[in-house]
């Protein structure tokens, strides 16, 4: 059973480094956020240290936004999806897979990217370690999360907008304590709370969230 | 579970469906009208809010039914997945207008009430951004019903959406909770409610009875719209309709 989990994700790693280019655009649209961001409220850097935690946030969430609509189309649209649904195998291992692939090569790279970015916005060093944590923690659950709504809607062509009034509503407790750590970081507190919350959140969704997303690619397949 | 499976049957529903919501209408109607009557005029003006407190008598009938129309459409989608009841799925779809219209009620009179009371339209309060964010997943599974052109495949969705937004709901409450205690702002002081007069409370739980029959009333209502509109091609529909 393990088996046909390492092949997905092996399959759709390996398709997603053939493409290069898409993992560039990830980081880059996660760099320009982060970057013209200062452009808008002016260099002040009192300002972009307090605005930062949820400036890195939404960027990632946005991200997370438009990356999901790939995440099933591609199979969708070749027919290796109905042969996922039709196989034997459980259908929430390959869902699973294919987040934990999805977030291999898009979250984990954000992960990479925050210490950079943070400390372009002035934010100060003892306090990336914290944001990177949070940022492995909470993305994985962004991406379970989204992956049922990206699921629910695999059949409507033009998704984007409707997809981000499902799944935004439900990345508020990742948001509130993703940022919470991080402010929480920044100003020198205590943030294993927030940290452990997120973790409790991403074991729910691991556990949870990949029943729902076979559930509605079924539905979406019907 | 005879009985079950005829009120399954959709002709059958259809039939008996208006005698029932006319049973709930007129006693919520009378209902909601005398709580909303007794608390508008003859309840006691309250010692510290003065008269701004009465709007109380729409506002709490009105996020009540929020959280209720919620839950029963989860019930209801569990149902429909489970068992693949249609009427389940009707009352789904028919339930998410009516509910976000109570919560988008509730969210206009609350600020109304903080106006005078906390000197501004909006506060993120916890409770508000719950209740905000109740609306946007009411107006999500409206917005996917809409956007799915199979009646069928779009009630199932929505189902298994309320389901996961139902799971949601008191995550998104605590985390909220979470940060807003975080984020010790001007700190609004709730008054410590003293326990409400008789004479105050007895109209605010007949007009909490009254909006809920309104609530049972228009979702029937809707299921009717729904059930023929989806089952406009059937023959006991077109044979409703041929007869004049």
């Amino acid at each position: 059973m393990l088996s046909v989990f390492w092949a997905v994700l092996r399959r759709d790693l390996l398709l997603a480094f053939r493409q290069r280019g898409v993992l560039v655009h990830h980081l880059l649209f996660f760099v320009l956020v982060v970057a013209l961001f200062p452009l808008g409220t002016g260099a002040d850097a009192r300002i972009l240290v307090t605005v930062s935690p949820a400036l890195i946030w939404m960027a990632v969430l946005l991200a997370a936004l438009l990356s999901l609509q790939r995440l099933f189309r591609p199979d969708y649209e070749d027919g290796t999806l109905e042969q996922y649904v039709l196989s034997p195998e459980p259908l929430a291992l390959i869902a699973l897979a294919k987040v934990a692939a999805y977030w291999l090569a898009s979250g984990l790279v954000f992960v990479m990217a925050s210490p950079l970015l943070v400390l372009l916005l002035g934010v100060p060093a003892h306090a990336v370690p914290v944001i990177m944590a949070s940022l492995l923690l909470g993305t994985p659950t962004l991406g379970l999360v989204g992956a049922i709504g990206t699921a629910l809607t695999l059949s409507l062509p033009r998704a984007g907008l409707l997809l981000s009034l499902l799944i935004f509503p439900l990345y508020v407790p990742v948001l509130i304590f993703g940022a919470g750590a991080m402010r929480a970081a920044i100003a020198g507190l205590p943030a294993a709370g927030a940290l452990y919350l997120l973790g409790a959140l991403l074991a729910l969704g691991i556990t949870t969230a990949p029943i729902a997303i076979a559930a509605a690619l079924k539905i979406s397949l019907e | 579970m005879l009985w079950l499976h005829r009120f399954g049957s959709l002709p059958y529903f259809y039939r008996i469906s208006r005698p029932i919501a006319l049973a709930l209408a007129v006693p919520g109607v009378l209902l909601a009208a005398y709580g909303v009557y007794g608390g508008l005029v003859e309840a006691p003006v309250d010692y510290q809010q003065g008269d701004a407190f009465r709007i109380l008598y729409i506002h709490v009938p009105s996020a009540w039914l929020s959280l209720f129309g919620y839950t029963s459409m989860a019930v209801a989608g569990f149902v429909a997945l489970v068992w693949r009841l249609k009427l389940a799925e009707i009352f789904l779809v028919a339930a998410a207008p009516v509910g976000a219209s109570f919560t988008f009620l509730a969210l206009v009179t609350g600020s109304i009430w903080g106006k005078p009371m906390w000197g501004t339209w909006w506060v993120w309060d916890a409770r508000l951004t719950s209740e905000l964010i109740l609306l946007f997943l009411y107006l999500g599974v409206i917005a996917l019903h809409n956007a799915i052109e199979s009646p069928r495949t779009a009630a199932r969705a929505c189902s298994l959406l309320a389901l996961v937004g139902v799971i949601n709901v008191p995550i998104i409450h605590y985390s909220v909770e979470w940060w807003n205690t975080l984020h010790q702002g001007p700190t609004v002081t709730r008054f410590g409610r003293p326990a409400m007069e008789m004479d105050m409370l007895v109209p605010l739980l007949c007009a909490a009875l009254g909006f809920t029959l309104i609530f049972g009333w228009l979702t029937l209502w809707g299921m009717r719209a729904q059930l023929l509109w989806r089952e406009r091609r059937s023959r006991w529909v077109k044979r409703l309709f041929s007869d004049g």
